[in-house]
């Protein structure tokens, strides 16, 4: 459990944050210059709030009030920064053990990561006698998460770990995140400004804007909220649905998936069935339908409830559906709006082009309980 | 000239490649002896007081900082003499601090002992210089990590900003080391020309100008003085260059 709750000024912006979270990822969403950083820093002990209190599962870390600041290298919080921030004078094996020569005192062994274990997990273990200058940006980044790692923190922050990376070298680490995240015991909070990323990882989004939090809650209930787009900088809005895999379809290359939404036939995923999975929908590639459309070439037709209408920016409206126990966004023009009478509460039908779901949004989903991991992050 | 008789045994005891190799006089063999081991101590040690004074310069904020940095650089634009006559002042026989090291066994009046302090305060300046522009060229964020990483203050200095200042530390060594063997004004006025004891390289050659004939011994022992610099110099750039390489991960 991670209480954060602190004023700060910086130059001539105002930091006013507030939240709590579980276990689990909790992505700091938000546009750049959003504050999001400062959050994290502050959490790091590399930034001394001027009024508030931080803990983590009930210790305290910072209370201006009490006055309590617990340095940084006592916190024992695992830091990912966005260059990476390796040791330039040490190897890989040297940089991974930085933390464990400092840490072994402070805790047991038993709690402390393996470090044949965390470099398996990040597949670093045929870079351990390179330099860092040898090694590639996404080598760079792994090696830094398996360093925070074997300093057997007790939270993991990571500060766009994969800002400065392209897409490949994005999509080759991914999975080494959502591995840690349902493997790990470790509670992570994650800085972002890239959707598709928090889509795919969070477990809890916290969006932050102009220094101040605007929203706290699950993955699928934020980004499926109409009228986030202007507030967190320009994303394509899109809600995230959690389905499963229930059969594919060879003859078509196709994979049928089940959720609290319905049903819902996507081009083939690559996974067995049963898997879970995340899929995020874009608001602009839903069509919203008054009645039952009769042929369409759309394979997915589910039947929605409006339950609230957002304009966002002129000429557009931001439509948030409920599709059976799920949220859906759908993003149409204002005329579209007039000529079909949406208003709260209208029965539509929500049309999803089995190609329209993002690829590179499709994430592995572990329905972990993670109130039972905070237990064992306790003391 | 003076006779090899008037030296300590210990400075007759010189290496035979420099009286056969270049024709050196017993008193000039001794003045290069001498001038290295002057330096090597004066580099010795000042470096903790300069290492301790680049950490304040580059990392302290405090009042009367400007005043601090300007009494650290002032041996770089006193006259040397200055330097020497303030030395002398403080650390002869009747100086205070003169006596208070006197008491602990340690003179400086006319003794080598002393050139090395005047050489050692002199090239104090340009040591903690290079020192401290490599402490500001570290990317403190390195540090940052270090800390969150459970290393404290001390550690994160050791551990993290000691070896990447490195070059630094060398390049300040060397340039105290062929400062040192250079440093003439201060040393005479401090120590005096006293030959075995204080009569350094510098003070050598200005010696043999001095005497007559003494013109080809002079020419002799500047070429030797040329060379040593030169040598230091190279040495320098080719440590820093193996060191900044094996820094940088190459």
């Amino acid at each position: 459990m991670l209480e954060v709750e602190f004023t700060h000024i910086l130059g001539g912006f105002t930091l006013d944050i507030a939240f709590s979270s579980g276990g689990g990822v909790t992505a700091l969403f938000g546009r750049s210059g959003a504050g999001k950083t400062s959050v994290v820093h502050a959490i790091a002990g590399l930034l001394r709030p001027r009024r508030g209190r931080i803990a983590i599962n009930g210790a305290v870390l910072v209370d201006t009030e009490n006055r309590i600041f617990v340095p940084a290298h006592k916190r024992r919080i695992g830091y990912v920064f966005q260059e990476g921030r390796l040791f330039p004078h040490l190897t890989v094996r040297q940089n991974l053990l930085f933390g464990s020569w400092f840490a072994a005192r402070a805790t047991n062994a038993a709690s402390r990561a393996r470090f044949d274990d965390v470099t398996a997990l990040l597949g670093i273990d045929h870079l351990l006698a390179r330099r860092p200058r040898r090694l590639s940006g996404g080598e760079i980044q792994r090696v830094a998460i398996g360093r925070a790692l074997l300093a057997a923190p007790r939270l993991l922050l990571m500060d766009e770990p994969l800002a400065s990376l392209d897409a490949t070298r994005k999509d080759e680490i991914l999975p080494y995140l959502e591995r840690l995240r349902d493997h790990g015991r470790i509670p992570i909070v994650y800085v972002s400004h890239a959707a598709t990323e928090v889509a795919r990882l969070a477990t809890t989004i916290v969006l932050i804007a102009d220094g101040r939090v605007q929203a706290v809650g699950p993955v699928a209930e934020i980004m499926g909220q109409a009228g986030l787009y202007p507030l967190a900088g320009g994303f394509d809005a899109g809600a995230v649905l959690v389905a499963r895999i229930v059969a594919h379809d060879p003859r078509w290359d196709l994979s049928e998936l089940e959720g609290g939404f319905g049903r819902l036939v996507v081009g083939r995923i690559d996974l067995p069935v049963g898997s879970q999975l995340r899929v995020r929908i874009l608001a602009r590639d839903v069509i919203i339908a008054g009645e039952r459309p009769a042929s369409v070439s759309s394979l997915n037709v589910l039947t929605a409830t409006v339950e609230k209408l957002v304009a966002v920016g002129a000429e557009a409206v931001e439509v948030e559906l409920r599709a059976g126990t799920d949220r859906l966004l759908a993003r149409i023009t204002r005329r579209s709006q007039q000529t079909l009478g949406l208003v709260p509460g209208r029965r539509v039908f929500a049309l999803i082009k089995a190609i329209a779901v993002e690829r590179r949004s499709l994430g592995h989903d572990a329905t972990t309980d993670f109130a039972a991991d905070a237990q064992i992050f306790e003391g | 000239m003076l006779q090899a008789e008037k030296y300590p045994a210990r400075l007759r005891r010189r290496p035979p490649v420099m009286t056969h190799l270049f024709a050196l006089g017993p008193e000039a063999s001794a003045a290069i002896v001498l001038s290295l081991r002057v330096s090597f101590w004066a580099m010795l040690c000042s470096l903790p007081f300069a290492l301790a004074t680049a950490v304040i310069l580059a990392r302290c904020r405090f009042w009367g900082k400007s005043l601090f940095d300007g009494v650290v650089h002032l041996p770089l634009v006193l006259p040397p003499v200055v330097t020497g006559y303030v030395l002398l002042l403080l650390f002869g026989h009747n100086g205070p601090l003169g006596r208070l090291f006197a008491t602990i066994g340690v003179v400086f009046a006319f003794r080598w002992t002393g050139a090395a302090l005047a050489a050692a305060v002199t090239a104090f300046p340009l040591m903690v210089r290079a020192i401290r522009l490599s402490l500001e060229a570290i990317d403190r964020r390195l540090e940052e990590a270090a800390a969150t990483l459970g290393a404290n203050r001390t550690l994160v200095f050791l551990a993290v900003t000691l070896p990447l200042t490195a070059p630094g530390i060398l390049a300040g060594m060397v340039l105290s080391f062929a400062r040192s063997l250079g440093e003439f004004g201060a040393t005479i006025t401090f120590v005096s020309n006293i030959p075995g004891e204080t009569r350094t390289i510098p003070l050598a050659i200005y010696t043999l100008t001095q005497t007559p004939g003494g013109d080809t011994a002079a020419l002799r022992l500047s070429a030797i003085a040329v060379l040593l610099s030169l040598l230091a110099l190279v040495l320098s750039e080719l440590f820093a260059r193996r060191l900044s390489r094996r820094l940088s991960g190459d």
